[in-house]
């Protein structure tokens, strides 16, 4: 075998981990009813795909060539496990489903698409939202124990303690492995939203650190994003989601300068935005819309395709973002969503109305400590000429952000003003 | 099936400046509790409600004698239930359902030993 081959099969198993991980592991906790036990089953299926591919060739179909490579491991596992192992096992919801041995030998056709059960397991009320995130990153992505840590800023030794105590619980408490019924379903779809929201936003603007996106947790959010709408064709909340993401992440490239300064929407080069992912994102917002009342993902992502259909800066119609946000606001009150608000209020009617609208959210004690608020106000006095006030205004947003590369904006923003008197 | 116990934690003086109608209702939601229990597939195995913590005695280290609740909180232990559920998610419903007008409770899975 040449050393071309060897490559190529390494890229197709790398591949087949990022597409087909979830798949091959969610149906092989069906047959170990054991989180470990089937993560350990479907890391060995990768690693013998290495070996194996390079003799018979890369399979037409890898994910059910691993996911019967990893499910006849589970038997084995299972038949070979001591009592000990059976003191907890995973609650599988046997819904007409044949046993695993019946399976196994059939077509792929016969292989269960179990990453419902496998997500919403891991996006299960019972456990807090840090758990929720760990096990999403680590059973629905394939990703090792430090790269979650390092996604979180959090050591491997905390991140592990974390996956470890969610699937403890996840086996003692007896979460089951099931897709909950209809009745529960939006609710626990919509646990798993805010967990994929929660990836993309960690990703698109990172709290603190030197790069203003972290590329694989905005690519991965966006990935499971896409599989949950494969699952899920139906259901607007997921449409609603899938398009603000693929609307806000068009904008990617021209986010920072060659520099790497902060560019703001304004100054943005709007010819190498994602036209195709602007595309796609605005036909799903239309689907997403027709469902009344409409959702929050839906209606934010309005918001993304307003501006990003919007030929320039100078056409954008703020009027239409301003209505968007009162809506938005109204069905879901946050102080955020009125900040923006004000300050697409601010843009459609002028610097002095948007402050007087960011003047009346000052109080808001949700809003202490969020930068953009003073921020906002900043960029408002500096259009009235108010330079001290400004002033004034850049500094405290300065204090209250870790990024970087926004601290950077900030401060070249200050310097602009011109020296203090 | 696997058995929970379904712990009650409320603030306590306001048990104690209940009315009677605020009693009376209290009492009603119990007995209707008991009887909804099993509608979401769970059992009731056992419960009980807990005099006040000023009846309480804590004994540390195994001889230290001390009057009043192990740990002093607001929202208190103030009775339990225990129920046998299919899974977490059934044990969850019924806690739910479980009165706790003052404060609320905590669902918590029974040890099993081989």
């Amino acid at each position: 075998m040449s050393a071309e081959d060897a490559a190529a099969v390494a890229a197709a198993v790398a591949d087949a981990h990022r597409r087909e991980w979830a798949f091959v592991l969610a149906a092989t906790v069906r047959v170990t009813r054991d989180l470990d036990d089937a993560e350990e089953c479907a890391q060995e299926a990768f690693a013998t795909a290495l070996t194996d591919w390079r003799s018979t060739g890369i399979p037409a179909r890898p994910g059910a060539w691993l996911t019967t490579a990893a499910r006849r491991r589970a038997l084995n596992v299972v038949r070979h496990r001591g009592v000990e192992h059976r003191n907890l096992p995973l609650l599988v919801e046997e819904d007409a489903v044949p046993g695993p041995e019946d399976l196994l030998d059939d077509g792929a056709a016969e292989l269960p698409d179990d990453r419902l059960r496998l997500i919403v397991t891991c996006c299960h009320p019972a456990l807090d939202r840090p758990a929720q995130v760990a096990l999403t990153l680590r059973l629905m992505c394939g990703l090792s124990t430090a790269d979650v840590a390092r996604a979180f800023l959090v050591s491997e030794p905390t991140m592990a303690a974390r996956i470890t105590r969610a699937k403890k619980k996840i086996a003692v408490a007896r979460i089951p492995y099931r897709v909950p019924p209809a009745a529960e379903l939006p609710e626990r779809i919509d646990a798993v939203l805010t967990v994929v929201h929660l990836l993309f936003t960690t990703g698109h603007t990172t709290p603190s650190g030197e790069s203003l996106v972290r590329r694989d947790l905005v690519e991965r959010s966006v990935e499971l994003c896409r599989m949950l709408r494969r699952l899920l064709p139906g259901d607007p909340s997921v449409a609603g989601l899938l398009a603000l993401l693929l609307l806000t992440d068009a904008r990617r490239e021209t986010r920072t300068g060659a520099d790497g300064r902060l560019l703001l929407m304004a100054e943005q080069d709007r010819s190498r935005w994602d036209h195709a992912a602007i595309a796609e994102g605005a036909a799903l917002v239309r689907e997403a819309l027709r469902t009344r009342p409409p959702g929050r993902y839906a209606l934010q992502a309005a918001i993304a395709a307003v501006h990003a259909e919007s030929p320039s800066w100078n056409d954008t119609d703020w009027r239409e973002i301003a209505a968007l946000y009162g809506l938005l606001g109204q069905l879901w009150p946050s102080p955020v969503v009125a900040l923006n608000r004000a300050v697409a209020i601010g843009f459609a009617c002028g610097a002095d109305v948007g402050l007087a609208a960011l003047d009346a959210l000052t109080g808001e004690p949700q809003l202490a400590g969020y930068g953009y608020l003073p921020a906002a106000r900043a960029d408002f006095l500096r259009r009235l000429g108010r330079v001290g006030e400004a002033r004034a205004a850049y500094a405290e947003a300065l204090e209250l952000t870790g990024n970087a590369v926004e601290r950077d904006f900030l401060t070249a923003r200050l310097q602009e003003l011109g020296p203090g008197s | 099936m696997a058995q929970y116990l379904i712990l009650i934690y409320e603030d306590e003086s306001q048990y104690a400046t209940a009315s009677p109608e605020v009693m009376g209702e209290i009492m009603e939601a119990h007995n209707k509790f008991a009887a909804d229990v099993e509608t979401h597939g769970a059992k009731l195995l056992g419960g009980n409600a807990l005099q006040s913590t000023g009846t309480a005695t804590s004994i540390r280290g195994g001889s230290e004698v001390t009057d009043g609740p192990f740990v002093e909180t607001k929202e208190v232990l103030g009775g339990y239930y225990l129920v046998d559920a299919p899974d977490l998610d059934a044990a969850l419903a019924v806690g739910k359902l479980c009165p706790a007008r003052f404060g609320g409770v905590e669902v918590r899975p029974i040890m099993t030993f081989e």
